[in-house]
């Protein structure tokens, strides 16, 4: 069994690995030759979206083949994964995964599958999809390993508390919640050696799953990884001020894959030096995401995965490019928190400190920030129907970003995954009101 | 009347209006008829008339405006009802204010700056409690007519609190209050209470900023508009034709060639 085991693992990966590089190289020599067509009003993708591909593929690849002897641990995309990394655990993120389904219209069918199953449809739709996943045992990307742990941080809202129990009731395996106290206004040191206490409990039971003990070396290492590739995420973004914006949100959106299922990793530092070059590049010849931007603007809240390029292509016909978002910026503004040198003590004060575990105040601050830095003429503010801690607040946001910064700003209502959310006639409707009353 | 220098057109979910300006912006002609299913006929045989009974020529400037705005092949460009409402309540009262239009289907609030410019806008299309579709419901279930409804609400002594916020669950609290014995001009006054304050959250969402004006189908409602003046202590005022302000903002639209 375990050499079928091992025959599995190494063919598998081998040919799948082979198979994805082939189709890597496939899109790269087109891309290569790829002009903006006559007709787009987009700029073509980035010389780097096939390698992202690759990236992506490989990591579900390796969850359909997981190295016999690695442990699995599913966890939140905000969990402090870096000690699971120095275990060698192989993390898998069912919000990533829920993302996945949801650009590949494949979201509302496993929701219905969760919904068939007693949840409720005002259930977070990341949520559903993952459990109607779970309990279909359907996937787009092939098969999901099994967990052996599962790590819930309730730094990005407390749905992923009751989620996770589920999970955890599902697969009869533990579940290590950290437990992250809300910033009202700011962090106290008791708040930090709280979480910090939970890391420090979390590990021996991660060694325990993982039948192997943490090198204090091997956990540095990580962290310094996790480091560079948020640091270098935080630089891609910040080029965003350039005029025209050499990418736009929408890129983004998927262009964090890595930073956010990937961090820790050697290649993924790699992959992040490289696509800060191209985005320079592409600064140096001048070339915009969208042909004649006319208008920049502010994205607040999760993407709207199964419309993401009606949405970058609907608002390119007018010269519009949205070129900051709260959302990706949440992966690269903490990057300076991370530290390699007392990586425990780090975690915690990174853990504790995501966008949605601040005060509305603060993301408020950080969107008028936004819109002096990337010079922003307007807001859009995805009131996410799945996502209540990102949209509360979000009326009193608009209303102020309207009066402080002097900007126009647009509620935009649907919903992250789940497209029975979302009407797109009358957000198209909304969209086109805004867009005039921009004068564009 | 060949003195006719721009069209606009108005689809929207109950009616369907055109509406002819003369050089000066002018309203000279107009017809509004309810909307059929065979929208794209209809807004043939609109063009007919506007040809043949106000001298419209061939290449008049033409924009069209209203949910069904894109089956107006004929028009030169599409603009939404927002900016269309702006512009035409702008050339009526010629200031800015909160513009409150309640139409069949949907309603809005809008927020236009001294100069006419669209500044802020709500729109509420994602539910019926909100929309003249509210009123027409309970009407009919209640078998008053529409145009006595808002005189019979004004007419109740007292006012029955609705508290559903759902267009079809509040007509199955109409059905129990009747059968509770309420009066009926006390439940309808309870409904337009309903509908005014769902109103009334979106004007305050755009900030209320005078004079508050009120146009669509639902403005002719008397009640609608005694309750709004209530509820937000601002005097209402209407335009001429409450109906048929997307429609002349739209020609105003064509006219000025933008």
């Amino acid at each position: 069994m375990s050499l079928w085991n091992e025959l599995r693992y190494y063919g598998g990966t081998a040919l799948g690995l082979s198979a994805l590089r082939v189709a890597r190289w496939q899109a790269e020599s087109r891309g290569r030759s790829a002009v903006r067509q006559r007709e787009s009003v987009l700029a073509p993708p980035l010389f780097i979206s096939p390698r992202t591909k690759e990236l992506i593929g490989r990591h579900y690849l390796k969850s359909r083949y997981v190295k016999p002897g690695q442990k699995v641990v599913w966890a939140t995309s905000g969990a402090p994964i870096e000690f699971l990394k120095a275990l060698d655990y192989y993390v898998l993120y069912p919000e990533n995964h829920g993302a996945v389904c949801g650009t590949m219209r494949r979201a509302e069918e496993l929701c219905s599958q969760a919904e068939n199953a007693g949840y409720s449809r005002d259930l977070c739709s990341y949520a559903r999809t993952d459990i109607g996943s779970v309990l279909s045992g359907q996937t787009p990307v092939g098969h999901l390993a099994r967990p052996d742990l599962l790590l819930a941080c309730t730094n990005i809202c407390q749905t992923v508390l009751f989620w996770y129990r589920v999970l955890a009731q599902h697969f009869g395996v533990p579940l290590v919640l950290i437990d992250t106290p809300f910033i009202y206004t700011e962090v106290s040191p008791h708040d930090i050696a709280f979480v910090k206490r939970q890391i420090e409990e979390a590990i021996p039971v991660a060694e325990k799953v993982a039948g192997r003990t943490m090198e204090a070396r091997r956990l540095e290492e990580v962290a310094l990884l996790s480091r560079e590739a948020s640091q270098l995420w935080a630089e891609i973004i910040a080029r965003g001020r350039h005029r025209p914006a050499p990418l736009s949100v929408f890129d983004q959106f998927i262009q964090m894959a890595p930073v956010v299922e990937m961090r820790g990793e050697a290649f993924t530092v790699d992959f992040y030096a490289a696509m800060l070059k191209e985005v320079e590049l592409r600064i140096a010849r001048g070339i915009g995401v969208v042909r004649n931007e006319r208008k920049r603007l502010l994205w607040d809240n999760l993407p709207i995965w199964y419309r993401l390029r009606y949405l970058a292509e609907h608002l390119g016909l007018h010269g519009i490019s949205i070129v900051a978002s709260t959302y990706t910026n949440a992966w690269g503004e903490l990057a300076e928190r991370i530290d390699s040198r007392d990586p425990i003590e780090g975690m915690a004060q990174t853990y504790i400190y995501p966008i949605l575990n601040r005060g509305a105040g603060d993301k408020l601050a950080t969107m008028k920030r936004m819109v002096a830095d990337f010079h922003l003429d307007g807001a859009i503010l995805h009131s996410d129907r799945s996502c209540k801690p990102y949209s509360i607040g979000q009326m009193d946001q608009r209303e102020r970003l309207m009066r402080e910064c002097g900007i126009p700003a647009l509620l935009l209502e649907a919903d992250h995954n789940d497209p029975r959310a979302y009407t797109e006639e009358q957000v198209a409707n909304r969209l086109d009101a805004f867009i005039e009353m921009m004068g564009v | 009347m060949s003195n006719i220098k721009a069209l606009g057109i108005d689809l929207g979910s109950t009616t369907a209006k055109i509406v002819g300006v003369d050089g000066d912006g002018q309203m000279v002609w107009h017809l509004l008829e309810q909307v059929e299913p065979r929208l794209e006929a209809q807004v043939e045989r609109l063009f007919a008339r506007a040809r043949a009974e106000a001298g419209a020529s061939e290449d008049i400037p033409l924009v069209a405006t209203g949910y069904g705005r894109r089956l107006a092949r004929q028009a030169a460009r599409q603009v939404t009802e927002i900016t269309c409402h702006a512009r035409g309540i702008f050339h009526e009262f010629g200031g800015g204010g909160t513009l409150v239009d309640i139409g069949g289907q949907d309603s809005k609030a809008i927020r236009i700056s001294p100069k006419g410019k669209v500044v802020d806008f709500t729109m509420n299309d994602k539910c019926a409690a909100g929309t003249g579709r509210f009123l027409e419901n309970t009407a009919s279930r209640l078998q008053v007519p529409l145009e006595r409804l808002g005189a019979e609400a004004l007419s109740a002594a007292e006012e029955t609190s609705i508290s559903s916020t759902c267009t079809v669950f509040a007509e199955s609290e109409v059905i129990s209050l009747i059968a509770h014995g309420v009066p009926l001009e006390a439940i309808l006054r309870g409904l337009h209470r309903s509908l005014v304050k769902r109103i009334t959250a979106m004007v305050r969402s755009v900030g209320l900023v005078p004079p508050l004006m009120l146009s669509g189908g639902v403005a002719q409602n008397e009640a609608v508009r005694r309750m709004l003046e209530e509820e937000t202590g601002e005097k209402v005022i209407l335009p001429r034709y409450p109906q048929l302000v997307g429609a002349h903002g739209a020609a105003l639209v064509a006219m000025e060639g933008r």
